[in-house]
């Protein structure tokens, strides 16, 4: 695998990284545990999400995309989406609009009260 | 003379009364209503997940792995012909972890793993992997020079210790079992465990020693 050695010199030094969260925000954390429940309930298989998360990756590599977890998450994000897009009806469409209406709840949600949709079957 | 600009105002409340998250937080949002209203998820095994993996599975299970193979040499060889099998008699062995490999450190040899193509990790016994595995500059420069990766986390090897690189995959998965430290006799699995560090059983920590001789 030929990775950009410009990430290299992005990075600060490794062992720097070690005591890093997991995690910088819960989105991650959501993603990864969606991928993970999906793997389980056979949506895609692991070497299907292995493959597509490499791939990303690679072209995140390629773009010189700045070598952070923020970096690897939005890969991850990226392949989530795209595999639920192969192996299901949910397609990017789909997942736009459903986006859009996230958007306009928050944004119609005086602070302080849970944000929720208005469900409607899809 | 102050100008009433309706647009602007609604914009301002909008920014006063909303805590909009980021991109990526909405795509996510959408990703779990639409996976749940689809019935492929469910919001409570995804918290519970999350819960889990941010508060009890760390390094602790595969440092007890280690320690019970410190302490059992019939565990021992157990894991290293049949990684997945002996850790599946504590239960700690997840669905999607795929297949488990043990490789031993020895005097000689001292193992380092990485995955080149993504993050694939034994996050059922290790936890979610650290920020650095899963950078791009390590999965490079990890098989290109392990040496100097290793001397970046303060582990020098001399030249006579061959260093044996693993690249894992979604499929086969590794845990280094490290070397146990002298004078360890007398302490029990628990107390071995606590000197087991997550990065040890990566390969980007090496010798592990008691922490009274730390503190001496």
């Amino acid at each position: 695998m030929k990775l950009n050695d410009s990430n290299d010199k992005a990075l600060k030094p490794l062992v720097d990284m070690d005591g890093d969260p997991i995690f910088d925000e819960a989105w991650q954390a959501q993603a990864l545990a969606m991928a993970d429940s999906l793997v389980k309930s056979g949506l895609f298989s692991a070497n299907d999400w292995s493959n597509a998360l490499g791939q990303s990756l690679k072209e995140s590599a390629n773009r010189a995309d700045i070598d952070s977890q923020l970096t690897y998450y939005q890969s991850v994000l990226k392949t989530l989406e795209q595999l639920i897009a192969d192996h299901s009806e949910i397609d990017a469409a789909l997942m736009d609009s459903k986006r859009q209406d996230w958007e306009k709840a928050y944004l119609n949600t005086p602070h302080g009260q849970p944000v929720t949709l208005d469900e409607k079957p899809c | 003379m102050v100008e009433f600009n309706a647009k602007k105002v609604a914009e301002l409340h909008h920014h006063l009364h909303s805590h909009l998250p980021s991109e990526s937080a909405l795509r996510v949002k959408a990703l779990e209503t639409l996976l749940v209203a689809k019935g492929l998820i469910n919001s409570e095994s995804i918290d519970a997940w999350i819960e889990a993996y941010t508060e009890d599975i760390g390094p602790k299970r595969g440092a007890q792995v280690v320690a019970k193979a410190w302490n059992d040499e019939d565990f021992r060889q157990r894991l290293v012909q049949d990684g997945s099998s002996a850790i599946d008699e504590l239960g700690y062995l997840g669905n999607a972890t795929g297949h488990l490999k043990v490789i031993e450190n020895t005097k000689s040899v001292h193992n380092l793993v990485v995955c080149t193509l993504c993050s694939c990790y034994p996050f059922s016994i290790l936890g979610i992997a650290p920020a650095w595995y899963k950078a791009a500059a390590y999965r490079s420069r990890a098989v290109r020079d392990p040496r100097g990766v290793l001397a970046e986390f303060g582990v020098q090897i001399s030249n006579d210790i061959e260093v044996r690189v693993w690249d894992s995959t979604a499929e086969l998965r590794y845990l280094v079992l490290p070397q146990r430290p002298s004078n360890t006799e007398a302490l029990s699995e628990d107390e071995l465990a606590s000197l087991v560090t997550r990065n040890s059983m990566i390969g980007t920590d090496r010798d592990l020693i008691k922490k009274e001789e730390v503190k001496a």
